[in-house]
């Protein structure tokens, strides 16, 4: 074996040993590098009961509600099979609308409400001019999938 | 064909080489990312969603692609002068190191600044923010040890190590949206599939990450002659070519 040959073997080995060690830790701590929880997680109780976490998924559309005069809003969060009821008194980003993914930060309420004190907008990766997205909408009858 | 590969990285041959491109990376890069600026800015038509503020992609996106491209650049050199002895892979390592921490950390600003805005916050513990974080304090960490030896060939050998050993962050942030729960939405152009952006904001997005590139590339010759003509100024070679 010429020498040029084991100096690559030992920066290979030394490069799939990292891997595999950070791999396996990756996998290990999986539900601690996710930022949120899904709605159905939460609904099968895989989310912690009486710590804070974020949850995530899409606002259902026409679940909004708001009082006039006070900052405080109620909506419904979904992931498809799932969906949590959650309020949260506040400002909201741009980004939040119905039908848009969202990540609320808060606790499970006793009446399977979850009470945020921080509202996070996940944007899409979409991208399309307003005339596109309005003759989408047109066409569908709805706005946009998002 | 070992002596020709080595004959090509010789020192003096890559000083000239890097000369030689120089101008012609600069010339690409000025094209395209003029082009890309002009009408990434003043001519594509906003966003349904995020109205103007979505322009921030055209710096965004391509600073954070350059940030992993020079990464993996700057670990690549430093395998093959470890590997096969090839000194001048640490002159190209030591040259990739701060340009690529530069638009890691233009990619991690203007990300935040978008972030404000359109997610509510400056900053999250999302794992593609964190990664792209690490990869910053792998840069940092790559240019600081080498540095920390008395003996600069002892410096480049463990920032080469270093830097190997850190490319395992790369597939990291790349993957991190789609292998994790993530506020960072997923990828829009490096994806499979077609692009999920309407032509006419395509298409100075693309101009852009090309012209980012040939940019990495001009810098990245220009440092690296200064790299070449430091180590080798004991040589004969660097005084023919210094000479007033």
């Amino acid at each position: 074996m010429t020498p040029r040959r084991k100096r690559l073997l030992v920066v290979l080995g030394i490069l799939s040993g990292v891997a595999a060690s950070v791999a396996l830790a990756v996998v290990a701590g999986r539900q601690n590098i996710s930022f949120y929880y899904d709605p159905s997680q939460v609904a099968l109780g895989k989310a912690p009961a009486t710590k804070r976490f974020r949850i995530g998924g899409m606002v259902v559309k026409g679940s909004v509600r708001r009082k006039p005069g006070d900052l405080t809003v109620h909506f419904v969060l979904t992931d498809f099979a799932h969906q949590v009821p959650v309020t949260y008194t506040g400002v909201l980003p741009d980004l939040f609308r119905e039908g848009q993914g969202i990540i609320a930060h808060g606790a499970l309420g006793p009446n399977g409400v979850f009470v945020a004190d921080e509202v996070l907008a996940k944007h899409d990766a979409k991208y399309m001019p307003p005339d596109v997205a309005a003759s989408l909408k047109y066409k569908h009858g709805v706005r946009p999938a998002t | 064909m070992w002596t020709w590969f080595y004959r090509l990285a010789s020192p003096p041959h890559v000083y000239r080489t890097a000369a030689a491109l120089t101008p012609w990376f600069f010339a690409v890069a000025a094209v395209t990312i003029g082009y890309g600026l002009i009408d990434g800015l003043a001519f594509a038509p906003p966003d349904y969603q995020q109205g103007d503020a979505f322009r921030i992609i055209y710096v965004h996106a391509p600073s954070a692609w350059l940030s992993l491209f020079a990464y993996t650049t700057m670990a690549f050199a430093g395998a093959v002068a470890l590997i096969w002895r090839i000194k001048v892979g640490y002159a190209v390592a030591a040259a990739a190191a701060p340009i690529g921490a530069s638009f890691t950390l233009v990619a991690l600003v203007t990300g935040s600044l978008w972030g404000r805005p359109m997610w509510g916050t400056y900053w999250a513990w999302d794992p593609r923010l964190t990664s792209e974080l690490i990869l910053l304090f792998l840069y940092f960490g790559v240019i600081s040890l080498r540095q920390a030896f008395e003996d600069p060939a002892r410096g480049d050998r463990a920032a080469a190590l270093l830097g190997i050993v850190g490319v395992i962050n790369v597939p990291i942030v790349h993957f991190s949206v789609y292998w994790w729960n993530s506020l960072h939405q997923g990828g829009t152009v490096m994806r499979l599939g077609k692009p999920e952006m309407a032509t006419s904001m395509l298409w100075p997005l693309l101009a852009m990450l090309f012209g980012f590139m040939c940019f990495f590339g001009a810098v990245l010759c220009m440092r690296l002659r200064g790299e070449v003509l430091n180590r080798e100024r004991q040589s004969t070679w660097v005084r023919e070519a210094v000479k007033p």
